[in-house]
């Protein structure tokens, strides 16, 4: 599982079957100091997340089991939103 | 499985069901000389690790499964063990 800022979210009418009713948003990766890593990428929601939420998200297989309808080809799903990091202590 | 080294956790209330009950820690990936090796992720613990702990993890999907005895728990990445030494 890996960080993200929600920066933006993508509309798109003409998608795969599996993919109806679901949330696609723009996700910026960020390390564990939240400073940006990589291009930003799209995610499928779970959680209704908004624009500037720090969320978490998967990748893979794991990221289509994210899905009520697990049989889908996502391969990015956010799966909670943050409230707080906390590094060190 | 692999070595890693607690350095955070994260708290989070709105989250898939799956993951409730579990603590999500920041984990940085370690060699074997516990030098930083690689990007860090973020893991469920099970075993009560804590911040500063070395840790063992499993990062793959169908393990991670099998330990949450749920065949569709979108989980890749647990904590599995707490390292008292590497010789």
């Amino acid at each position: 599982m890996y960080l993200g800022r929600v920066i933006g979210n993508v509309v798109c009418t003409q998608k795969v079957e599996s993919f109806n009713n679901i949330k696609l948003l723009l996700v910026q990766p960020l390390d564990e100091k939240l400073k940006k890593i990589g291009d930003p990428v799209v995610a499928c929601d779970t959680v209704q997340a908004g624009i500037n939420d720090i969320v978490f998200y998967e990748g893979g297989r794991e990221a289509a089991l994210g899905l009520k309808n697990w049989f889908n080809p996502s391969d990015l799903t956010i799966m909670g939103i943050v409230d707080q990091v906390n590094i060190g202590e | 499985m692999i070595l890693g080294k607690v350095i955070g956790n994260v708290v989070s209330t709105m989250k898939l069901s799956i993951y409730e009950g579990y603590k999500i820690l920041i984990v940085q990936p370690i060699n074997n000389r516990e030098e930083p090796q690689g990007k860090t992720f973020l893991a469920l613990d099970t075993v009560q690790a804590g911040v500063g702990d070395i840790v063992l993890i499993i990062d793959e999907g169908n393990s991670s499964r099998l330990i949450m005895n749920n065949k569709t728990a979108p989980v890749r990445t647990m904590i599995v063990g707490i390292v008292d030494s590497i010789n």
